[in-house]
């Protein structure tokens, strides 16, 4: 990993560091070459990995006092809400962390399509990535079923269901994930246990996906390759851990305020009512960051085919690394593809919008044509733009455009020499 | 050595792997199959229903194995909007003879094929049971007519044990 030899400075240090190389690991990390040019939304990886130590911390606690029960889990809620100190702001904090977990996820995903962080020699990352989304939806899905409300218990009807589209042995999965035949104790008993694992999972999903980016190094804002330790970067610390440090600090403003100002804002009011089998509230949907999913679920008239449309819709990312042709990384250098992205951005805002719309009149029209263009965008639209598109033409190093010309190695040391 | 020849050593180890594989199923499928419904989930199969005070164009909903269960007690002119409806017109052609044996009572499971929502009583394009969650239309015998779901309610095993008494299960 790192190209120097690291030798403790202590004899203690070195002693151990001979048996056990933590304190090299550690100097890999303080060390590691980071491009000079990374821009704000390079910081959503750090902020990642808060949320992700915020939804153990606060989950182990909520475990603490949670009764995983068909009886008792809607009381025992509750009962952390209103008994258990301060259980209401450690509950407000895990449930409106899920919210901001996926936010920053999203706006992570999308700082990728816009530079081409997945593209060669990054795919393992990205398909690291995708896991990990699939994962934290996962278990998004299965904790918004402990509180054991009507949108958890119908909400788990529902996604559960989706499993009987697959021919033949479909019915005999449910029943199997079930436990029963029904939503009921033996499911609630189960997803409590498979909350509990995955964040775990994730944990060390993500300790792979950071070793995977420590082997090419980050990716930057112009997308070039660049040259490690160089001029074109900096020591990710104390560099990049400010600068994380600060974004996280914004980001931390606004996950306070939806905790303590707006807490329910982003729930639904009829997991305040306890789950009831024989009534289906009127307008199920699921949380706001799995709407442009449920949209394209909806979207075809037929059950099998809209699963597998909805599946298709996450997996198609995995396969982003090989449909996008284009060699050229960034979208600054690649003007039809900037035009492109910011098109599906727009598409995926729309459907998260009709997925929360009843599916019917102009909402099912629109989320049809949405769902199309999804699809074209990846399918079709990427793998021809790599081949038509005219790009502009890429600077050889980072710190090229800004000296202008060809770098002067005089101005640039002079520079340095200045910030030292 | 110039042949290639099945030794005693590849015998041992196809039959290695073949002894470690059973192994590894056999110690597999409890940890599998423990999540099926068990005993106690089993046990409670049927369900008997008192339907005396059911009047006509009235629906009770009860619970059996945890699902709603429709118990609908048709008018004359349901019946025979129920029965005159083409098979051709049905995406799960079905006659309504065989899913209301008795014609005044429908009997059937009141969960969407879709995704399994409870739909409702007396909603829909058809007069009969739409569901919310992903706009289904049924009919009055319980049939899918419009949207999503791939087939009609399921009628579930009951019979009269009396006249005002129907066991489900």
């Amino acid at each position: 990993m790192s190209d120097h030899e690291y030798t403790p400075k202590s004899k203690f240090g070195k002693w151990f560091n001979d048996r056990l190389p933590l304190l090299t690991l550690a100097n890999h990390l303080t060390d590691y070459p980071t491009p000079k040019n990374l821009n704000y939304w390079w910081t959503f990886g750090g902020i990642l990995t808060f949320c992700l130590i915020t939804q153990i911390v606060t989950g182990l606690v909520l475990a603490m006092h949670y009764i995983a029960h068909a009886d008792m889990a809607f009381d025992s809620v509750e009962h952390i809400m209103r008994d258990v100190n301060y259980g209401w702001l450690i509950r407000y904090i895990h449930a409106n962390g899920a919210s901001m977990f996926f936010l920053a996820v999203y706006i992570h995903i999308f700082r990728s399509l816009f530079y081409g962080s997945y593209k060669a020699p990054r795919e393992i990352i990205w398909i690291i990535g995708i896991i990990i989304y699939l994962l934290m939806m996962a278990a998004a899905f299965l904790g918004y079923v402990l509180p054991w409300g009507q949108m958890s218990f119908w909400g788990a009807t529902v996604i559960t269901n989706l499993f009987s589209a697959i021919p033949l042995v479909g019915e005999g999965i449910v029943t199997w994930l079930w436990g029963g035949y029904s939503v009921d104790n033996p499911t609630l008993t189960r997803f409590f246990t498979l909350h509990y694992l995955i964040p775990f999972l994730i944990l060390g999903l993500v300790v792979l996906h950071i070793w995977a980016l420590h082997v090419p190094g980050n990716n930057n804002p112009v997308g070039i390759d660049i040259k490690k330790p160089s001029k074109d970067t900096v020591p990710f610390h104390p560099y990049i851990v400010i600068k994380d440090g600060f974004a996280l600090l914004m980001f931390m403003i606004v996950f306070a305020f939806f905790v303590f100002y707006t807490p329910n804002i982003l729930g639904h009011a009829d997991n305040y009512i306890e789950a009831n089998p024989l009534v289906t509230p009127a307008h199920i949907v699921p949380e706001w960051y799995l709407l442009p999913f449920y949209a394209i679920l909806r979207s075809v008239p037929d059950k099998l085919l809209g699963v597998v449309a909805m599946l298709s819709a996450i997996l198609i990312l995995a396969a982003l690394p090989w449909l996008d042709t284009s060699k050229i990384r960034s979208a600054v250098f690649r003007p039809l593809y900037r035009q492109f992205y910011w098109i599906l951005v727009a598409d995926v805002l729309i459907l998260g919008y009709v997925g929360a719309m009843p599916a019917e009149g102009l909402y099912l029209l629109v989320a049809r044509v949405a769902t199309a263009y999804y699809f074209l965008h990846f399918l079709v639209i990427l793998p021809v733009l790599g081949w038509k598109e005219k790009t502009l033409p890429i600077p050889l190093s980072i710190t090229e455009p800004i000296l202008g010309g060809s770098p002067n190695l005089a101005t640039a040391k002079n520079k340095e020499s200045l910030n030292k | 050595m110039s042949e290639k020849k099945t030794n005693r050593r590849d015998f041992l180890f196809t039959a290695t792997y073949a002894v470690g594989a059973v192994g590894v199923g056999a110690t597999i499928w409890p940890m599998i199959d423990q999540m099926n419904p068990d005993a106690s989930v089993k046990a409670l199969a049927s369900t008997e229903v008192d339907v005396s005070a059911v009047n006509p164009g009235k629906t009770i909903t009860v619970l059996w194995r945890g699902k709603p269960v429709f118990i609908r007690r048709r008018t004359q002119d349901e019946i025979a909007e129920a029965r005159s409806v083409k098979l051709s017109d049905l995406k799960h052609p079905e006659k309504d003879e065989d899913r209301a044996a008795n014609p005044e009572w429908l009997v059937m499971l009141g969960v969407c094929t879709h995704l399994g929502c409870v739909p409702l009583d007396q909603k829909g394009e058809y007069n009969g049971w739409f569901c919310p969650c992903h706009g289904s239309h049924y009919d009055i015998s319980g049939r899918i007519r419009k949207g999503p779901a791939p087939t009609n309610m399921e009628i579930p095993k009951y019979e009269f044990v009396n006249a005002n008494t129907i066991k489900i299960g």
